[in-house]
């Protein structure tokens, strides 16, 4: 392909109901530009767990996904709080999420650890009461 | 394995059935879901206690071949109505996980 794709999704921050739903869409926009599928799984995990976060931490965001010749592009961005600490929510096991977002299944500290760990190269630009903005890509090799 | 030979055992109940003749590649456990994220392998089978929305996402992102709901965890009807929708396999189990999973390793898992 000579021309780079682009997808934009809106991600709710208010509804836990549709959270993940942005992930889901993109996985099947992949598969039908027959994306390899183990690079649809990278970006697949990396992409729920930013969503995830936009809607645990910053009321929702916009999630921009590039595809060109040589790779996925993911941008996460909101207005929420911003993270205080980047290096300490990197640590695998640390999070500030409350009991209520623990009782259902998140919280376990493994949300941007396993971003890094999926994505080729990853970004996160944060301001205190501005916002977040995750870039992370994917590479075909 | 497929899913509907699967649930063809009296240990397990079916709660919502989309596409019984997906093969079972093997069984993972896990309650956190950035765990199970991580972990879960396309096909397997995912025992769990988590019965809240969110684990549909996780089944159709990690394409898991059905959720075991253990412990009798009921899955409230609006969700059974998504997973329809999502054409994702729900059964239960009345058992813990690890009672559910050592039926399942009888089975040959």
């Amino acid at each position: 392909m000579s021309e780079e794709l682009k997808f934009t999704y809106n991600v709710d921050g208010e509804d836990f109901n549709s959270a993940g739903q942005a992930s889901v869409s993109v996985k099947k926009n992949l598969r039908q530009l027959g994306i390899d599928p183990e690079i649809i799984r990278k970006v697949s995990i990396a992409m729920y767990e930013g969503e995830i976060n936009m809607v645990i931490h910053a009321h929702g965001g916009t999630a921009d996904v590039f595809v060109d010749d040589e790779k996925i592009g993911i941008v996460l961005s909101d207005k929420g709080p911003g993270i205080a600490d980047i290096s300490k929510a990197m640590q695998e096991g640390y999070s500030t999420a409350t009991d209520t977002v623990r009782a259902l299944g998140f919280g376990a500290g493994m949300g941007l650890p396993n971003m890094k760990r999926y994505t080729d190269y990853m970004n996160i630009e944060s301001q205190i009461g501005e916002g977040t903005t995750i870039t992370m890509h994917v590479k075909y090799q | 394995m497929t899913v509907n030979e699967l649930s063809n055992n009296d240990f397990l109940t079916p709660v919502v059935i989309c596409d019984a003749g997906v093969e079972i590649s093997g069984v993972y456990i896990g309650d956190l879901l950035s765990w199970v994220m991580n972990t879960l392998q396309e096909g397997q089978l995912w025992v769990t206690i988590m019965s809240n929305i969110n684990i549909l996402a996780v089944a159709s992102l990690k394409e898991a071949s059905a959720i075991i709901l253990a412990e009798g965890v009921k899955l409230p009807e609006d969700i059974q109505e998504t997973a329809k929708a999502k054409g994702i396999n729900v059964l239960s189990s009345t058992m813990p996980a690890y009672e559910t999973a050592k039926k399942l390793s009888m089975l040959g898992f």
